[in-house]
C-alpha cells in the first residue's frame, strides 16, 4: 500500500521536477529519510541540553553529582580494584562510609570507560568534561532506543516520532542536562533499553534477545535504585498476559531466561546483594516465576493427555496445590522476617502519607513531594492529552507489545503522580504512547490526502480492485470537504508539534539549565549578576584550613564540601545514618553552649551555614531549619518543634519564640547582620528572603568565631574555638 | 469425593505414563539433563539446611542448577511440535543455548567467591 503510493509519488516527482539525481529506488529513499531524521534527532537531543555550559561554564551541577564526580575521579586515578573496595573516612566523621559497597557503580564506570577510550584515541580530555557531557550523550542514545522500541510496538513512523519527542521532552531534560552528572542520566537509557529488549524477546521468543535484556537489566541495576520498577513491572506484565490468556512459549522462554540471568547478574552489585531473594520488593518476580512453571506444566500435561476430563481434574488439583504452596511460603517468609518488608523509600510510593509521619528525612526532600498539575503540564505539554489518544490506539490493536507499553504508561503515570521525581520514569512511556497517537493520526490524514491525489490522476494509478472502487466512489462524493479538512488537520498537528518544540526549548532554557551552585539574577539595570558564593566558600575552605579539619553543616552540602573543599564532613547527602544527622540537627537547634558540647564530641573544627538574607536566596538554612528541628526531634525528644514556633507560625522577627532567637542556627546566620543595610528604605537587619526585620540583632558568639563570609553573605563559615585553658 | 479423585489420579498417572514414551529421543535426553540438574539443586538445598554456610555460594550453586534446568528452554525451541518455533533453525537455538550457558557460568564463577 505504502510502496504503491510512493511509486506514484516518485513518478510524479521525476516527471514534474525532473531532478535527475534522486534516481534512488523507493526503499533507499525511505531509508535515507529515516537515517537522516534519526541523525538530526540525535544531534538535537545532545545540543538542546547544553544551555548551562554555554551560559556559565562546564561544571557539575547540584549536590549529588559532586559525589559521583568525586568517585569517578577516584576510579580513574586509582583503578577499579581500589574503587570497588573503597572505605572513605572523609565523610560521616567519625563513622566513615563504605563507598565500594553502598553505591551504584554504573554511572562512574560508564564515564570512566568513556574517558579511557577517549584517552586511548589520544584525545586529552579532563575527566570533568566527560562527566559533564555523559548525560546528554546518553540522552541521544535514548532517542535511538526509543526509535527501535516504537518500531517494535507500532511501526517505524511511530518510532521516529517517539525519538523526536523524547529528544526534547522537558521531563527527561530536567535530569539530564549537561552538568547533571547523576544516576538518572544513564538509568533512563538502561530502563528503556531493558524494556525494548524484553519486548523484543517476547515477540521473537529467542534466547539471544532475552540474554540481551538480562544484560540491559544488569546495567540498570548497576546504575540506579529505581531498578525495582523494572523487576516489578515485568512480572506484572507477565501476569497480565497470563490472565488475558496470552500465555505462549515465547513468553516462557523470554521471562525465565531474563529472570534467572538478570537476577544472578544483579546480585553481583554489592549494594544490591541478596535482595533479589530476600527483599519483599522483589518477591513479585519470584512469584510469577513459579507461576510460569505451573503454567508450563499444565500446558505440557494438556499436550500429553488426550482426555479433557482427566485434564480438568488435574488442573483443579494443581492449581489449588500451587496457590496453597505459594501462600504458605510467602506467609512463612514474611512472618519469620526472612523476607524483609518494603523499605521506606518504596513503601511511601504506595502509601504517600507514610513518610511524613514516620521518616522525616524522606519527606523533607523537595523532589519527593506529590506532583502538582502544573508540573505535569510543564513537563509534558501536549503529550498530556496525546497520551489518552495513544492509549486508545493501543487498545485498538492489542498485541503483546502494546499491552506492555500500556501497562508501563499507566503504572509510571501513577507513580509520577505520587512523587515529582518520578515524572522522569514516566517520560519514555508518555513519549512512546503519544508518538503512536501522532503517527497513527497523521498516517490516516495523509492517506486521505494521498487517495485524493490518486483518484484525481486516473492515468498513473495501479491495482484498483473492487473495494477500492467503492471507497473511491464514497470519496468522490465527499471529495472537497474531506481533502480540505485533512489539510486543515495536518496543519493543526504541525502547529501543535511546533508549539511543543518551542515550549520544550523555553523550559529547558529557563527552568532546567541552572547549575544550582552558581546563582544568577538580574541587576538593577538588567545586567546579569552572578553569585559564585558557594565555590568561593569551598575554595576558601580548601586553601585556608588544615588538612584534617572537620566541617559541620547540614547534609545538603556534604558532597560539595568533600568534592570541592576536600575536607572531612560530619554528614552528607547519602543520609544513611539518621541518628548522625539528628545529632547535627540537634546541635543546630540548641543554645550555643549545648551545641558546643555536641560539637566538641564530634571533633568539629568549622561550621558552615547558608544564609540568603542579603540576596533574597530562599533555599537557605533558615528556611530548612524546621526540618532540622523535626529530624533532630525524631531521635532526641528534648528538641520539640513547638518551641520554635509562635502560634504554629514560623517567624524570625521580634515576635519569634525566644528559643528560636537564641539557637545556634539563628546566631550563626544573623551574626553581624543587624548592622547591615540590605535594601533601600528598610531598617538595618532586614532579611530579604523572609521579608521581615530580624528579632535579635545583637548576636554575640561565645564559643565560635567568624572565619569567613562570602561576598554576598550566602555562605558563612565559623571556627569552633578550642576549650579555654584551665588553671 | 476422595474415591473419585483417587480414581482420577490413577487414570491420570496411567495416561501420562502411556503418552510420555511417544516423545522423541533427543527431547528425552534433554529431559534427563533437566531432571539431573533439579536433583543436584535439591541436594544442595538439603546440604545447606544441614551445614548452613556461605550464602552466596549456596545461591550460586542453586541458581546454577535452576539456570541449567531453565536453559532446557532449548527443548522448547527444538521441539518440532511447537508451532511458534518452526522457523527457528536448530543450530541457532543451540548457539543461543551455549551463549546463555556461558554467561550463566561466568556469573556463577564470579559469585562463588
Amino acid at each position: 500500500m505504502v510502496v504503491g503510493n510512493a511509486e506514484s509519488m516518485k513518478s510524479d516527482l521525476l516527471s514534474s521536477l525532473s531532478i535527475r539525481w534522486i534516481k534512488l529506488k523507493t526503499k533507499q529513499q525511505e531509508v535515507l529519510i529515516r537515517v537522516s531524521i534519526l541523525c538530526l534527532v540525535y544531534i538535537l537531543a545532545f545540543i538542546s541540553r547544553l544551555f548551562s555550559v554555554l551560559r556559565y561554564e562546564s561544571m557539575i551541577h547540584e549536590f549529588d553529582p559532586y559525589f559521583n564526580y568525586r568517585t569517578t575521579l577516584f576510579l580513574t586515578q586509582k583503578g577499579f580494584y581500589e574503587f570497588w573496595n573503597w572505605f572513605d573516612s572523609e565523610s560521616w566523621y567519625p563513622l566513615g562510609r563504605i563507598i565500594g559497597g553502598t553505591l551504584y557503580p554504573g554511572l562512574m564506570v560508564t564515564a570512566a570507560l568513556l574517558y579511557w577510550s577517549l584517552r586511548f584515541l589520544r584525545f586529552a580530555v579532563h575527566i570533568r568534561e566527560v562527566c559533564v557531557l555523559t548525560a546528554p550523550f546518553f540522552a541521544s542514545n535514548t532517542t535511538l532506543v526509543a526509535y527501535f522500541f516504537g518500531k517494535e510496538i507500532w511501526d517505524s513512523g511511530a518510532g521516529l516520532v517517539a525519538a523526536a519527542l523524547i529528544a526534547i521532552c522537558p521531563g527527561y531534560i530536567s535530569r539530564s542536562v549537561a552538568g547533571s552528572y547523576d544516576n538518572e542520566g544513564v538509568a533512563i537509557f538502561a530502563l528503556l533499553l531493558t524494556f525494548y529488549l524484553f519486548v523484543r524477546a517476547v515477540n521473537t521468543g529467542s534466547l539471544a534477545w532475552a540474554l540481551a535484556s538480562a544484560f540491559g537489566y544488569f546495567y540498570m541495576v548497576s546504575a540506579w535504585g529505581g531498578y525495582v520498577f523494572i523487576i516489578n513491572l515485568i512480572p506484572l506484565y507477565v501476569l497480565v498476559l497470563l490472565l488475558t490468556g496470552r500465555y505462549s512459549m515465547r513468553l516462557y522462554v523470554a521471562y525465565n531466561s531474563m529472570y534467572v540471568l538478570g537476577m544472578l547478574l544483579a546480585m553481583q552489585i554489592r549494594f544490591v546483594g541478596f535482595q533479589h531473594v530476600q527483599s519483599g520488593e522483589h518477591m513479585a518476580a519470584m512469584g510469577v516465576f513459579f507461576l510460569m512453571q505451573v503454567f508450563y506444566l499444565l500446558d505440557w500435561v494438556k499436550h500429553l493427555l488426550s482426555d479433557t476430563k482427566l485434564f480438568q481434574a488435574f488442573l483443579r488439583v494443581t492449581v489449588t496445590c500451587a496457590v496453597g504452596v505459594g501462600v504458605i511460603a510467602l506467609g512463612v517468609g514474611t512472618a519469620s522476617g526472612y523476607i524483609s518488608p518494603w523499605t521506606g523509600r518504596f513503601y511511601s510510593l504506595l502509601d504517600p502519607t507514610y513518610a511524613k509521619d514516620h521518616i522525616p528525612i524522606i519527606a523533607s526532600v523537595s523532589e519527593h513531594q506529590p506532583t502538582a498539575w502544573s508540573s505535569f503540564m510543564f513537563d509534558f505539554h501536549i503529550l498530556l492529552f496525546l497520551f489518552p489518544a495513544g492509549l486508545y490506539f493501543c487498545f485498538k490493536r492489542l498485541s503483546d507489545a502494546t499491552i506492555f507499553i500500556v501497562m508501563y504508561g499507566l503504572t509510571s503515570m501513577y507513580f509520577a503522580g505520587v512523587m515529582v521525581r518520578l515524572i522522569l520514569v514516566a517520560t519514555p512511556a508518555v513519549c512512546l504512547i503519544s508518538a503512536i497517537a501522532v503517527s497513527a493520526t497523521i498516517k490516516n490524514l495523509t492517506y486521505l490526502l494521498r487517495t485524493k491525489r490518486k483518484v484525481s490522476q486516473t492515468g498513473s494509478t495501479e491495482g484498483i480492485n473492487g473495494a477500492k472502487a467503492s471507497s473511491k466512489a464514497l470519496l468522490d462524493r465527499s471529495q472537497p470537504f474531506q481533502k480540505n479538512s485533512a489539510i486543515a488537520l495536518l496543519f493543526g498537528a504541525f502547529y501543535l508539534l511546533s508549539k511543543y518544540a518551542t515550549h520544550c526549548n523555553w523550559v529547558t532554557s529557563e527552568a532546567y539549565s541552572s547549575p544550582s551552585i552558581v546563582l544568577a539574577a538580574r541587576g538593577a539595570h538588567g545586567d546579569r549578576v552572578i553569585f559564585d558564593d558557594y565555590r568561593e566558600a569551598y575554595f576558601w575552605l580548601r586553601q585556608n584550613t588544615p588538612q584534617d579539619a572537620k566541617v559541620m553543616s547540614w547534609w545538603d552540602y556534604g558532597y560539595q564540601i568533600t568534592a570541592m573543599g576536600n575536607r572531612t564532613v560530619i554528614v552528607d547527602n547519602n543520609t544513611w545514618n539518621n541518628t548522625h544527622i539528628a545529632t547535627v540537627g540537634r546541635a543546630m537547634s540548641s543554645y550555643e553552649d549545648e551545641a558546643y558540647e555536641i560539637m566538641r564530641s564530634l571533633d568539629v573544627d568549622y561550621v558552615l551555614v547558608v544564609f540568603g538574607g542579603v540576596t533574597g536566596y530562599s533555599s537557605d538554612d533558615i528556611n530548612k531549619f524546621l526540618w532540622m528541628v523535626r529530624i533532630g526531634g525524631g531521635v532526641f525528644p528534648v528538641i520539640k518543634e513547638p518551641h520554635y514556633l509562635v502560634n504554629g507560625e514560623y517567624r524570625v522577627d521580634k515576635g519569634a519564640s525566644p528559643k528560636m532567637l537564641n539557637c545556634l542556627m539563628y546566631k550563626l546566620s544573623y551574626y553581624r547582620f543587624g548592622e547591615l543595610m540590605t535594601e533601600y528604605g528598610k531598617p538595618p537587619g532586614y532579611d530579604r528572603a523572609r521579608g521581615v526585620e530580624i528579632g535579635n540583632k545583637d548576636v554575640k558568639l561565645e564559643y565560635l568565631e567568624e572565619a569567613f563570609t562570602t561576598s554576598n553573605w550566602i555562605v558563612r563559615i565559623y571556627k569552633v574555638k578550642p576549650p579555654n585553658n584551665r588553671w | 469425593m476422595a474415591r473419585s479423585t483417587g480414581k482420577d489420579a490413577h487414570a491420570l498417572f496411567h495416561a501420562l505414563r502411556s503418552a510420555y514414551p511417544a516423545t522423541p529421543t533427543n527431547l528425552k535426553i534433554i529431559d534427563l539433563y533437566v531432571g539431573f540438574s533439579v536433583f543436584t539443586a535439591l541436594t544442595q538445598v538439603a546440604y545447606m539446611a544441614i551445614v548452613g554456610f556461605p550464602f552466596n555460594s549456596f545461591l550460586s550453586g542453586v541458581l546454577s542448577c535452576i539456570g541449567t534446568a531453565i536453559l532446557a528452554l532449548l527443548r522448547i525451541q527444538v521441539n518440532k511440535e511447537n508451532k511458534e518455533f518452526k522457523d527457528l533453525a536448530a543450530e541457532r537455538a543451540f548457539v543461543d543455548f551455549v551463549l546463555c550457558n556461558l554467561v550463566l557460568h561466568l556469573v556463577i564463577m564470579n559469585f562463588l567467591g
